[in-house]
């Protein structure tokens, strides 16, 4: 059968069980976009790219499959460069396809002509500039393999205009042998001698920690884990990475560390004398100062990404592998800790001492933004899925919302990307469609991506949006005040200025507004109500707040500050 | 674990190198990713030789000298290995490795520079592979040592030009250095 390279890209998609796709065509990639209208395949046509990237994304998380955008050369391209490096951070597998000028015009500085392949060579797990259309199944069904084993991420696939129109025999790589990747091993048997290192180390430890990260949800290893800690009595703390990874409600969840983590979790690692780190990378944003992080714990690091081992952390035993396979076999050898009755205790009282606390919320407002996510959780449908910009509201959302399992927390971790929340909702909602998707976003992060709302709309794709409106960019202002004696510099926003409610309006969208506690409570159940139109829901909250437990940046983690009324004297 | 990196002195040698001898899939960008790798994680590649391998169109082989001092080897095979394009690794200490560099030079000629010239390259072992009335170009294929001695030798010269390709190696045979 003769297909033209675009129809083979797409039924090539089709063969990879795509079933949506986030794009915006343009001049490079028309040919693509043609054969698209008789596929069974989902187009989802986004106002900028960006948000097209961040939807595959969001996509990617709620389903656990492989997110798709398309886009066009040049300006296409780079609009979705900042989604490809979120991607990449994160570890989420996408496949990105770029059009591209005709082979015979690339490096002439044609119109829309970019060099993504190398701009992105350091911002994705593997990218291929397709020469032939004939290559074309191949290359896509390596990209997914790419994206999707081993330690995932964004694979781009760049397709020259004369590519894309030019005709190919159809055919299909029948297995991986013919995907022409003979340096490609993402799995490695599992070393029995580190296997039988860490079972010791487990049997002399007794203050050890279960540190999860966000590669035990990339190996759906819920279960194992669960499995693994309920048999050996070990606390358990997530990343922000792994939130929903352990079940919050389960008494052995201390919660999340780091800069803004929970001070029974973050003091558990300090003391500890046995961390065992499963998917986790030892994020500055997790270990603070690193010299010292956990000083008198010796390291088991669980990882399928070998460059992870000793990268920031000598660790005493490495393990390559998959996070379930790695717990199956250390429960299969029976690896046990001493008795942890004494480490409880300790854990109990320092969870006790210092809970997650804040103000009380005053009737009148302006309202408390940690009492605003518990009283959206509290109405939520258990299961609910929930994003969240960069900031201030992100980390009360990771604080604050009781996340049950994997999948319902969906936020950008290593980058830090401002504005990711609303298109990754929209992309959750796509790929989720039984789950009610809340972003709680920032006012500043808001203003970066809300134009997909108009996707949203049009699209039918019925997310809520609870902007936590501090009138700042306020996770800058916290530095400020804290660190910069209050100078407050470029991140004053206004709460009035855009009207959120008039431009939700504007987007199709129901919008609300709430500046009391009788209001608060009224647009949460209106909000509730309402399931075919996005809501986006204005909540006026206090611009003084501040996020704690914290560390200072570059402090040691023994220097956690605690909410102001926690602390000596209050 | 990588054997004790050998500690040099000879001045073109970083102090503490290591050879990494990479077998990549001969295609294009190949050598930019390996390149932008260590560029972005400010790794320093002293030398640098790369060929088809084997006789294959299919492969080359890459040989990267890196100061194993200013650069965490571990980090580097990691990252290496992490590229899809990067087929086999071998990382060498230079006790554990044969290693040859080939070193070209043209020298201006004199008739009093003539018969010192000459002298040094046959104690060098440098052969001479172009001539004309003014000028001699030799070569020499030795260990990466003999060429930095020749090289410094030719300092005393003037008007000369020294290319060098970067080294190659393979792994010593028989039993592997004592560490
Ligand atoms: C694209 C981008 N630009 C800048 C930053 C730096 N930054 C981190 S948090 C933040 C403030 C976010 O403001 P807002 O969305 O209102 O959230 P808040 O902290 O007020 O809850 C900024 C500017 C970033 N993370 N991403
Ligand atoms: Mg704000």
């Amino acid at each position: 059968m003769q297909l033209s390279g675009a129809a083979a890209l797409i039924k090539s998609l089709e063969q990879q069980g795509v079933d949506t796709v986030f794009g915006l065509p343009g001049g490079a990639i028309l040919p693509v976009y043609d054969p698209l209208i008789d596929s069974t395949i989902r187009h989802i046509l986004v106002r900028h790219e960006q948000g097209a990237g961040h939807m595959a994304e969001g996509y990617s998380l709620a389903t656990g499959r492989p997110g798709v955008a398309i886009v066009t050369s040049g300006p296409g391209a780079t609009n979705i460069v900042t989604p490809i490096a979120n991607a990449h951070m994160d570890s989420t597998p996408l496949v990105v396809i770029t059009g591209q000028v005709a082979t015979g015009m690339i490096g002439t500085d044609a119109f829309q002509e970019c060099d993504i392949t190398g701009i992105t060579m350091g911002i994705t797990k593997h990218n291929f500039l397709i020469q032939s259309a004939q290559e074309i199944p191949r290359v896509v069904a390596a990209a997914f393999h790419l994206a999707t084993t081993g330690r995932p991420g964004p694979v781009l696939i760049d397709v020259p205009k004369d590519v894309a129109q030019s005709m190919m025999d159809w055919w299909y790589p029948a297995s991986v042998d013919e995907y022409d990747l003979p340096g490609y091993r993402p799995e490695v048997p599992l070393d029995e001698d580190a296997l039988a290192r860490a079972v010791a180390l487990i049997g002399q430890s007794e203050r050890p920690v279960l540190y999860v990260g966000g590669g035990t949800l990339k190996s759906n290893a819920a279960k194992e884990l669960i499995a693994f800690a309920e048999r050996t009595r070990m606390p358990v703390v997530t990343t922000l990475m792994a939130r929903g990874a352990f079940p919050d409600s389960h008494e052995l969840h201390l919660g999340m560390p780091g800069m803004h983590g929970v001070y029974a979790a973050v003091m558990a690692i300090q003391k500890s004398d046995l961390l065992i780190s499963l998917g986790a990378r030892f994020d500055d944003r997790v270990t603070g100062k690193t010299s010292s992080f956990a000083a008198g714990a010796k390291v088991i690091h669980v990882d399928i990404d070998r460059a992870e081992f000793n990268k920031i952390r000598r660790v005493d035993v490495a393990l390559q592998s998959n996070i379930g396979n790695a717990l199956q076999a250390l429960d299969a050898a029976g690896a046990a800790p001493k008795s942890l009755d004494p480490w409880w205790q300790q854990l109990r009282h320092w969870q006790a001492q210092y809970p997650l606390v804040y103000d009380e919320p005053t009737t009148d407002g302006p309202l408390r933004p940690q009492h605003v996510i518990e009283a959206i959780a509290k109405k939520a449908e258990p299961g609910s899925i929930v994003t969240s910009g960069v900031g201030q509201h992100q980390m009360w959302a990771a604080q604050f919302w009781p996340f049950e399992e994997p999948g319902t927390w969906i936020n950008s971790g290593g980058a830090g990307t401002m504005g990711f929340g609303v298109p990754a909702a929209i992309g959750a909602k796509v790929g989720r469609p039984d789950r009610t998707v809340w972003c709680i976003d920032g006012d500043g992060c808001f203003q970066m991506t809300a134009q997909e709302l108009v996707t949203a709309r049009a699209e039918g794709i019925p997310i809520k949006v609870a902007i936590l409106n501090n009138a700042y960019l306020g996770m800058v202002r916290q530095w400020q005040e804290m660190f910069y004696e209050e100078r407050y510099s470029e991140v004053y926003l206004s709460a009035d200025l855009p009207d959120y409610v008039k431009w939700a309006e504007a987007m199709g969208c129901v919008g609300l507004r709430a500046t009391n506690l009788k209001e608060m409570h009224d647009v949460i159940d209106e909000a509730n109500t309402i399931n075919d139109v996005p809501v986006v829901i204005d909540f006026r909250t206090d611009a003084t707040e501040k996020v704690f437990p914290m560390v200072a940046a570059g402090a040691s983690n023994d220097d956690l500050m605690v909410h102001p009324s926690q602390r000596a004297g209050a | 674990m990588s054997p004790e990196p050998f500690l040099g002195t000879t001045s073109h040698s970083p102090v503490r190198h290591h050879i990494l001898s990479v077998l990549v899939e001969n295609k294009a960008g190949v050598l930019a990713r390996i390149a932008g790798l260590f560029a972005r994680r400010g790794f320093n590649i002293y030398s640098l030789a790369v060929a088809p391998s084997e006789g294959h169109a299919r492969f080359s082989r890459v040989t990267i000298v890196v100061d194993a001092e200013s650069a965490p080897l571990e980090q580097i095979v990691g990252q290496l290995d992490k590229l899809v394009n990067v087929v086999a690794i071998t990382d060498l200490a230079p006790s554990d490795a044969v290693e040859r560099e080939l070193l070209l030079a043209t020298i201006v000629t004199d008739t009093a520079n003539r018969t010192p010239l000459l002298d040094l390259l046959a104690n060098a072992g440098a052969a001479i592979v172009d001539v004309d009335p003014g000028a001699v170009t030799v070569m020499l294929a030795g260990t990466p040592r003999a060429c930095d001695e020749l090289e410094r030798s030719l300092e005393t010269f003037s008007g000369v030009e020294i290319h060098r390709t970067g080294r190659v190696a393979l792994p010593r045979l028989g039993e592997p250095a004592p560490k």
